[in-house]
C-alpha cells in the first residue's frame, strides 16, 4: 500500500516543497531509520516470521548468518503473504526472502534513500554502515515520521522565540533572590538645557528592561517634574535616584535647601514660586508636584528650610 | 492624518524631523504651560505651542508627541533645531497664530 503514493509527488502537491525537500537533504538515514532491529537466522520458518511480524508489529526482517552475522536477505510482508497463498508456512525464509537486496547507508541524506524507494518500488531499505554492517532499516513510514518529527521540533523553537518576543516581562532577563537597578543622576540648578536628562534617561532604560510603554510614561512625567524642580528652585541642585526592582520604582530627589516652608501649601495645585524667568519658560504653573502626584502610586515630601528636600515617588510595577 | 497632508494644508515650515512625515498624527493639544503638557498631551498627538526653547525638545521626545507646531512665527534657537534633529522630534513652524492654524487644520477634516 505504501507504495502507491509517492512522498516526492505530496510535498510537489500539498506542501511547500522548498522547506520538505531541503529537509531531506539535511536529514540523515540513521536519524530517522528504525535501529536495533530483530533479524532471524536463515534456518527460520514462514510460521515463525509471520508471529514475529505480529508480536513485533514490524513488515520486514532481515535474515543474517548465525556465525558471521552476515546479511543474506530480507523477508517482507510481501513474502509472507505469498507463503500464506500458498500455505507453506513451514517452509524456510530462505524460499520466500528476498536477496537482490536495496540497501542505504547510515550516512546518507534522507533524500538518495528515498529517490531510491520511489524509482525502484521498494517498500523498505536495509540501511547498512561503511563497512556493509546492518544498523537498521528505513521506510517511507520512517521518512515521514522523521520529517515530521524535525518539522515539529522547527515549529516549537519558532513558538518559543515569539514568546519570548512578545511577552518581555518586566525585569524577564535578569534573575537573582534580590534584583535592583540603581540609576543616579546630578541635576544642576538653572541647567535649563540638561532639563529632562535625568527623566528621559530612566524612560528609556525602563522600556529596555521591558517596562510598559504606560508604567515609563507614568514614571517620566513625575521624574520630569521633579527634574525641574529640582532646576528651577534649588541653590545648588540636587540628585536624583532611580531604584528600579521588579515589583516597586522609587524615584529619590533630594537637595541641600533652600527647602520648603509649608510643604502642605506646595502641594496645592496652582501654588507656585518660581522666578520670572522660569515662569516665561512655560514653567512655575503651580502643578509640577500635583502631576507628580497624579503619576506616582505615592509621594512623600520632607522638607525643612535651610537644609533641604527630599521627595520620594513610588510606582508599582502591575503584572502584566 | 499624516504629517506630510498638515504640513501641506497649514502651509507650514518643517524644521526638523524632514524624514518623518509619514508618521500619522491624530488629535492635538494646546498649551504654552509645561506642567500642562506634561499632563495632558497624549502619544500621537500634534502639540501647539509659542515655546520655543530646548525643553519643548524633551518634553516631545519623552511624551512621544507626533509633532511640535511652534506658531507665530516664534523665533527658534538653533539649538532647538539641533536638539530636534537629534532626538527624532518633528518641529515645524507656522506663519499664523494658534488659533487661525488650528482652524486650518480642522476645516482640512482633521
Amino acid at each position: 500500500m505504501s507504495q502507491n503514493f509517492s512522498l516526492f509527488a505530496r510535498m510537489g502537491k500539498d506542501l511547500p516543497l522548498s522547506i520538505l525537500h531541503e529537509l531531506t537533504y539535511e536529514i540523515q538515514v540513521s536519524e530517522v531509520m528504525t535501529a536495533n532491529i530483530s533479524t532471524l537466522p536463515p534456518t527460520t520458518l514462514m510460521r515463525a516470521v509471520k508471529d514475529m511480524m505480529r508480536d513485533q508489529r514490524v513488515s520486514g526482517i532481515p535474515i543474517v548468518s548465525p556465525e558471521h552475522q552476515e546479511l543474506l536477505g530480507l523477508v517482507s510482508v510481501e513474502d509472507l503473504i505469498r507463503a500464506l497463498e500458498q500455505e507453506r508456512l513451514d517452509a524456510p525464509v530462505t524460499e520466500f526472502m528476498a536477496t537482490d537486496l536495496a540497501t542505504a547507508l547510515d550516512e546518507e541524506p534522507v533524500v538518495e534513500a528515498l529517490k531510491r524507494i520511489e524509482t525502484a518500488g521498494f517498500g523498505r531499505l536495509i540501511v547498512v554502515d561503511k563497512l556493509g554492517n546492518l544498523t537498521g532499516i528505513l521506510t517511507k513510514g520512517d521518512i515521514m515520521a522523521g520529517l515530521l518529527q524535525t518539522l515539529e521540533k522547527a515549529y516549537r523553537k519558532i513558538e518559543q522565540l515569539q514568546q519570548q518576543e512578545q511577552s518581555h516581562h518586566f525585569f524577564q532577563a535578569l534573575n537573582s533572590d534580590e534584583t535592583s537597578l540603581t540609576l543616579r543622576y546630578r541635576v544642576q540648578v538653572g541647567d535649563f538645557i540638561k532639563g529632562g536628562h535625568a527623566s528621559s534617561s530612566i524612560k528609556k532604560a525602563l522600556q529596555q528592561i521591558g517596562a510598559t510603554p504606560q508604567l515609563a510614561r507614568r514614571v517620566a512625567i513625575a521624574t520630569y517634574e521633579i527634574e525641574i524642580n529640582l532646576i528651577i528652585h534649588t541653590l545648588n541642585g540636587g540628585h536624583i535616584v532611580a531604584r528600579i526592582q521588579p515589583e516597586q520604582i522609587t524615584i529619590v530627589a533630594h537637595d541641600d535647601g533652600p527647602g520648603i516652608a509649608d510643604v502642605a501649601l506646595a502641594r496645592q495645585p496652582g501654588f507656585s514660586t518660581a522666578s520670572q524667568k522660569a515662569r516665561e519658560m512655560g514653567f512655575g504653573a503651580g502643578m509640577g508636584l500635583v502631576n507628580a502626584e497624579h503619576c506616582a502610586d505615592a509621594l512623600h515630601v520632607w522638607s525643612a528650610v535651610n537644609t533641604g528636600t527630599r521627595v520620594e515617588m513610588i510606582f508599582n510595577v502591575t503584572p502584566q | 492624518m499624516q504629517l506630510k497632508k498638515i504640513v501641506a494644508e497649514l502651509d507650514l515650515k518643517v524644521l526638523a524631523g524632514a524624514k518623518q512625515l509619514e508618521r500619522e498624527a491624530q488629535g492635538c493639544y494646546i498649551a504654552d504651560l509645561l506642567s500642562c503638557v506634561m499632563a495632558g498631551v497624549q502619544p500621537g498627538q500634534l502639540w501647539f505651542t509659542l515655546q520655543t526653547h530646548l525643553n519643548i525638545i524633551a518634553i516631545a521626545s519623552m511624551l512621544e508627541v507626533a509633532a511640535i507646531v511652534v506658531t507665530e512665527d516664534a523665533p527658534i534657537a538653533p539649538a532647538t533645531v539641533e536638539k530636534a534633529m537629534a532626538e527624532g522630534v518633528v518641529l515645524l513652524s507656522s506663519a499664523e497664530p494658534t488659533y487661525e492654524t488650528v482652524a486650518k487644520l480642522i476645516q482640512a477634516g482633521y
